[in-house]
């Protein structure tokens, strides 16, 4: 009976083991300016992850047509531009107003990855931002794994490096293999500056689609705060105005 | 005679309404030096309506099943008109209904308003605080994310540490084997319908029985020895309008202060809301730190204090229910700080920092340094309520005037 316990917790911790070195944070992460209210660097991480993330990862608490009304893919008017949504954002077949739903088979995501792809609707507010922006800059060549890649920020990650043909491959710095010291093998499309900036337009996005109302929030905290600094004033004054009776 | 007035008297002959109104509101008269520390009371009570009433409008949209429960709460975050709003501010809420009645009873503390013969208002707040506690973690359940279900896990299985009945408790409570679906529809029920129940008619006992005694003041004097020839308090004002007034400012300022977290900081960096409570509740994989929210963490860090699970629960237990003998653990015969002698001002001191302290370790991971930090504040924390028919006997008071100063 013990020993069926060890080895299923033996299992367990195999199987999970990918996951326990995720949650770990020992790495220091490199900060994300973020600014969802740039739409057009909203715009630019929506094609992004559209055409290279979507394939698999599913973002199944946004509708197209919400998302291009937020990111304001929209005319003078006001109107959604739908003829550009679904040209550009659009590949799997969807109707403008469907939730954003990978092609892939849970199944098959399944004996391809060995892990389900998970959906990313709200990774940005799990993961957090940084942890994001660290880890997509993170992956290097290891020739241990399946997909060759491995990556500092998440160990044994099951995800191949989906934008290597953007970065480019990295080795790993065998003197610093505890910090991002990564050099680069084999160049790819954009230089780094170019990579770390796609990669925060796709931040970006992610840190939109975690809170779609950010920006909403935002801007009506201006209102109510103002709006009750002027009550307060105004509330003060009956104050001081009864307690002068009060000796 | 106007109209109001004859609709007014009809009533009155039905019902005490101007009777109520005279001897809770018009009539009522408190102290006339009541300071900042006597904001809390009122704000607690505006926050629990607060919270009564976004609470309704999420409950329209939430579904209690492990199935839809996460997927309801994000429903409401994105596609309810303003849900972002109510539920930030019922997450927001819970975290500033402890935060203003942590600092009402330290009020109480400073100036010892649970003396005699006030013990009945403070057994019943600390009855309101248990309810708070209890609706706070039933409602921790609902949003069925990662720390939802770790952390009603966790808490729920501590019962399993009482002895002989232990594991049937833990499965009463749960009503399955493990925190499931059929554990988060009893939650539901309690954090929506039994806890508020119970907590409002207690808000009313603790109101009218503050009202019978009267309230205390920084000074700890009462003001009813000392009557005009109308039986008015010399040293007494109406509640309203002097404090309703005086309230309303205290309220704004609260307001402003709530609203700059509900619209600039909703998660609070990850103390009101975390992080990995955005990810789905799963039974196969614990997070790697399961720490409960901020209110409950000093408690959190005294049952990990201790090495032994029961003790430490017991240890727990008491750290809480300790509060409800303070007004016979305190031998003083003054109320007010103000003029107390220096033990009770040191042990207050050391009270308050451990509290803090141990409110800290008990959100980070345990390590040999920080248990040990976490017994020595246990020990501090414990001492400053079986150390005080002592120190509170010895303390040389001052002398108290015989009106507010």
């Amino acid at each position: 009976m013990m020993l069926k316990r060890n080895i299923f917790i033996f299992l367990y911790s195999v199987l999970f083991s990918s996951l326990v070195f995720a949650n770990s944070g020992h790495l220091n992460l490199d900060k994300a300016n973020v600014n969802v209210k740039d739409y057009a660097s909203l715009q630019r991480g929506a094609k992004i992850y559209m055409t290279t993330c979507a394939t698999c990862h599913s973002l199944k608490y946004v509708r197209y047509k919400e998302m291009a009304q937020q990111i304001e893919m929209v005319d003078s008017s006001g109107d959604i531009l739908v003829d550009v949504v679904q040209e550009g954002l659009m590949y799997t077949g969807a109707k403008i107003t469907d939730n954003v739903l990978s092609a892939l088979n849970k199944n098959d995501g399944e004996k391809w990855f060995g892990k389900s792809p998970p959906d990313l609707s709200l990774v940005a507010r799990c993961r957090g931002v940084d942890w994001l922006y660290t880890y997509l800059r993170t992956f290097y060549k290891d020739d241990s794994k399946l997909w060759g890649v491995n990556n500092i920020t998440f160990p044994d990650v099951a995800m191949p490096h989906v934008l290597l043909n953007y970065q480019g491959l990295k080795g790993l710095d065998n003197d610093n293999s505890d910090h991002i010291n990564l050099k680069l093998i084999q160049q790819g499309s954009l230089n780094e500056k170019e990579y770390d900036l796609m990669v925060l337009d796709l931040v970006n996005f992610l840190s939109y689609v975690g809170e779609p109302h950010q920006v909403e929030r935002q801007r009506m905290g201006r209102f109510v705060i103002l709006f009750l600094s002027i009550l307060l004033v105004i509330v003060y004054l009956l104050k001081r105005e009864y307690w002068k009776d009060v000796k | 005679m106007e109209k109001s007035n004859v609709i007014l008297s009809w009533v009155d002959k039905r019902f005490p309404l101007t009777e109520l109104w005279n001897d809770h509101i018009a009539k009522y008269y408190a102290p006339k030096n009541l300071n900042f520390w006597y904001y809390f009371g009122a704000l607690s009570m505006v926050v629990l309506v607060l919270q009564l009433i976004t609470g309704i409008w999420l409950t329209m949209n939430y579904n209690p099943s492990a199935e839809g429960a996460f997927d309801s709460v994000e429903y409401i975050m994105r596609d309810v008109p303003f849900g972002w709003l109510l539920r930030y501010m019922h997450s927001t809420g819970a975290s500033f209904f402890f935060i203003v009645v942590y600092l009402h009873m330290f009020r109480a503390m400073l100036y010892g308003s649970y003396k005699k013969p006030r013990e009945l208002v403070w057994i019943i707040g600390l009855l309101i605080y248990l309810c708070l506690m209890m609706e706070a973690f039933f409602g921790y359940l609902l949003p069925w994310g990662q720390m939802s279900f770790w952390g009603a896990k966790v808490i729920t299985s501590l019962f399993g540490a009482v002895p002989v009945i232990g594991d049937w408790l833990m499965e009463i409570i749960r009503g399955d084997f493990n925190v499931s679906g059929v554990t988060l529809n009893r939650f539901f029920a309690l954090h929506v319908v039994a806890i508020p129940l119970i907590l409002l008619g207690l808000v009313v006992v603790h109101i009218i029985s503050l009202h019978e005694v009267g309230s205390n003041n920084p000074d700890g004097i009462e003001i009813k020895k000392l009557k005009d020839e109308n039986g008015i308090p010399k040293d007494g004002i109406a509640f309203h309008p002097y404090y309703t007034v005086k309230d309303a400012v205290g309220l704004v300022f609260f307001l402003i202060l709530f609203s700059a977290v509900i619209f600039y900081f909703p998660t609070m960096g990850g103390y009101f809301l975390e992080a990995p409570n955005f990810d789905p509740a799963n039974a196969l994989v614990t997070p790697e730190h399961i720490a409960p929210v901020w209110y409950f963490t000093p408690f959190y860090a005294i049952l990990r204090a201790v090495p032994d699970k029961l003790a430490g629960v017991v240890a727990m237990g008491v750290a809480v229910v300790i509060f409800f003998f303070l007004p016979w653990l305190d031998r003083s015969n003054v109320r007010s700080i103000r003029y107390r002698g220096i033990y009770y001002k040191i042990f207050l001191t050391l009270f308050v920092i451990s509290f803090v302290i141990l409110g800290y370790l008990g959100m980070e991971t345990p390590s040999p340094e920080k248990t040990l930090l976490a017994q020595i504040c246990s020990f501090i924390y414990f001492s400053f309520f079986f150390l005080m028919p002592v120190y509170t006997t010895l303390d040389k008071n001052k002398t108290v005037p015989k009106r507010l100063t």
